[in-house]
């Protein structure tokens, strides 16, 4: 009984120990990030290719962009995620901070009206008007007019909108804003918003852009707003917004990134460490760009010994892997549905990362 | 051998410290939510719990303000709907239990029952989502929209996110509770008092409902207690299936309206806001009503058990 009892527990302490020895004796290095859920899927692609080629773990915490941004704040991780550029209150907040948007968010109308195929028109103003439950019915002449070969139902429209902040409702109240003065002035722009439901109206909740879908899916006469690649993966049948060139525009990789390069090339991006805040990819005005289009953001410190616990080794790992997502990550978009980034904005991103310091020290990109 | 008084004193030293550790966590959690949610109850003060608007982002019309009476009274709506559901049926199940079954079926189903405890809350959530809501929706909304509409709490066209499908689940999730602490209360009931019901000519309806349920009143009271604090805590389940609706639009006038509950605005909304915003103070204060509410339950509770049962805490009968 006693030599059983002795084997157990030698077998135990090998075990343990092995774990360990692997895990602390074996040259990986670590670096965190926090954030958005939005660009996790690609993310997290994108880390396990890094960490096959370089042995660098990342570990990125999808919390969303108010939980990274915070963390970003205290300074317990080495870059964080938003889909919403810093406010003011918040770029006060994290002095020094630099936007290096990573890839590209575009927000798709989904709807689920029986008999009516994929690329229903309609305007933002439209769009605007159904969300603010002043269109309550599919067969409404507003959105009739818009699309005089269809037969609209009778039906009340149900619309369905994100429940959890978000920067996809950042990014969609931002065109709602832009296209009509009326939702500007009553509900506006932001990550959370107070959904107007008049009388007559019916709006559900759900968090996250994948229970949206579902909601979309699963009820009849419902419209809502998923980004790009729920609506592509899944087959939704999507709207064709109009874009201010007057054209009819479907989301697909090809428009979207259409519209970030012109709008990029015409008001011009600013440097990595001012303020991202009115940088706008909305309306962009190629003819053939998708309006409903944004970036999405890593935040880093320009000058990293701010951050807890870094060392030179690993200020230099993180220089390493941004710029490597920027470039050679940018690859494993298009599979997953995220599109890359155009030339111009990595340009800006190239600057970005290298003026990067630690210690004041410059660090190499390869 | 002895036990010397030095380990007397201590463990007698560490058993106070425990047990006053719980009293801490209490008090702690109280001070965090009270001091998290001052800045919103200063600003607001009584509109908070009185009022229906919920407005996170500031526009030329709209101010920001925040008002909880919708989330609290979609709490109530639907512990009230699990309670109404889940404590006949938990009742049945622990009478039949006791008093009808089988010897031989008692141990499986009772297991069974127990099962229903064992599953995370999440997975009910998952499963009200893509298989239940749609039953409910068929097979109960839609006939009580039809035939009932006119009648207030079924106004609406259901689509199987709402009160009524969260009091459901919520049901579902309080009747493993309820009903075991009911069989034992039950099975608690000494046998004289049913022989001498039987000897005066009751029937097996009447020593149960006369004699045996109002013997175990107050702990068939305490197992409903334990239902609705679960009924009024629980976040996942009720956040996938009650519709997430916000402000005005979650005040519950209908059971086929999606809603909101205390728990549920906080699971949505709470990762997402900036810590120092007023939007970050408003769900702490929402925390902070959520555990009045369950403070003032228990109160509740204990004065009913004290006064009208008039039983001293703690015992059975």
């Amino acid at each position: 009984m006693n030599r059983k009892i002795a084997i157990a527990i030698i077998a135990i302490v090998i075990v343990v120990v092995g774990v360990f020895a692997y895990l602390y004796l074996s040259p990986t290095m670590t670096l965190v990030g926090s954030g958005a859920t939005f660009p996790y899927p690609l993310l997290s692609v994108m880390i396990s290719h890094y960490a096959q080629e370089t042995n660098v773990h990342v570990t990125y915490d999808s919390v969303g962009s108010g939980g990274g941004i915070a963390a970003l704040e205290s300074k317990i991780v080495d870059f964080a995620a938003s889909d919403a550029p810093l406010g003011a209150t918040d770029m006060a907040k994290a002095p020094g901070s630099l936007h290096i948007p990573e890839t590209i968010g575009a927000v798709t109308i989904a709807y689920n009206v029986p008999g009516i195929p994929t690329g229903l028109n309609l305007t933002g103003k439209a769009i605007a008007d159904i969300f603010a439950g002043n269109v309550t019915m599919w067969n409404d002449a507003e959105i009739q007019n818009l699309n005089p070969n269809t037969t609209l139902p009778a039906k009340n429209i149900v619309t369905v909108h994100r429940s959890d902040g978000s920067g996809t409702t950042f990014i969609f109240t931002g065109y709602l804003s832009a296209s009509s003065p009326a939702w500007n002035n009553s509900v506006g722009q932001g990550k959370s918003v107070n959904w107007p439901s008049p009388p007559g109206s019916t709006s559900l909740g759900a968090i996250g852009n994948n229970l949206v879908a579902q909601d979309v899916n699963n009820t009849q006469y419902t419209i809502g707003y998923v980004e790009l690649a729920y609506a592509l993966q899944n087959g939704f049948t999507v709207a064709a917004i109009q874009n201010p060139s007057g054209n009819w525009i479907m989301p697909s990789l090809s428009t979207i990134q259409l519209a970030v390069q012109s709008a990029a090339a015409s008001t011009g991006l600013p440097a990595g460490n001012a303020s991202w805040a009115n940088v706008n990819l909305l309306n962009a005005h190629d003819p053939q760009a998708y309006p409903i289009v944004s970036f999405t953001y890593l935040l880093v410190y320009q000058e990293l010994n701010v951050t807890s616990g870094m060392t030179h080794d690993r200020a230099e790992a993180l220089v390493k892997f941004l710029w490597w997502v920027v470039h050679d990550g940018q690859q494993y978009s298009p599979g997953l549905e995220y599109v890359k980034l155009p030339a111009n904005v990595v340009q800006t991103d190239e600057a970005t990362i290298q003026s990067i310091t630690f210690n004041r020290q410059h660090l190499p990109t390869s | 051998m002895k036990i010397s008084s030095l380990e007397d004193d201590l463990f007698k030293i560490l058993a106070a410290v425990i047990a006053a550790s719980a009293a801490v966590i209490l008090i702690v959690t109280g001070y965090t939510l009270f001091n998290g949610a001052l800045p919103v109850l200063q600003r607001f003060g009584t509109y908070f719990f009185t009022g229906t608007q919920w407005n996170p982002n500031a526009t030329p019309l709209y101010p920001e303000i925040y008002g909880a009476l919708p989330y609290l009274l979609g709490t109530l709506v639907t512990a009230a709907i699990a309670l109404l559901i889940g404590v006949p049926i938990s009742l049945g199940i622990a009478i039949f239990l006791v008093e009808m079954s089988p010897r031989g079926l008692r141990v499986p189903v009772s297991y069974l029952i127990e099962l229903l405890a064992a599953v995370p809350s999440v997975i009910y959530g998952l499963w009200g989502l893509f298989v239940f809501r749609f039953w409910i929706s068929d097979y109960v909304e839609t006939p009580l929209h039809t035939y009932l509409g006119w009648f207030p709490a079924f106004r609406g066209t259901p689509f199987g996110l709402d009160f009524l499908t969260a009091g459901i689940i919520l049901a579902i999730m309080i009747i493993p509770t309820v009903s075991s602490i009911s069989r034992e209360v039950i099975r608690a009931v000494p046998n004289s008092i049913r022989e001498g019901a039987y000897s005066i000519g009751a029937t097996k309806w009447e020593v149960i409902r006369n004699w045996v349920l109002s013997y175990g009143r107050s702990g068939i009271f305490g197992a409903v207690i334990l239902g609705l604090g679960r009924a009024v805590g629980e976040t996942m389940a009720v956040t996938m299936l009650i519709g997430n609706a916000s402000g005005s639009a979650a005040m519950p006038t209908s059971l086929f309206k999606p809603g909101q509950t205390m728990s549920s605005l906080i699971a949505n909304g709470f990762l997402e806001s900036s810590p120092g915003t007023l939007l970050y103070s408003a769900y702490i204060s929402v925390g902070l009503l959520l555990l009045l509410l369950s403070l003032l339950i228990n109160v509740i509770a204990q004065v009913m058990v004290t006064r009208i049962f008039k039983v001293k805490g703690g015992a059975v009968e």
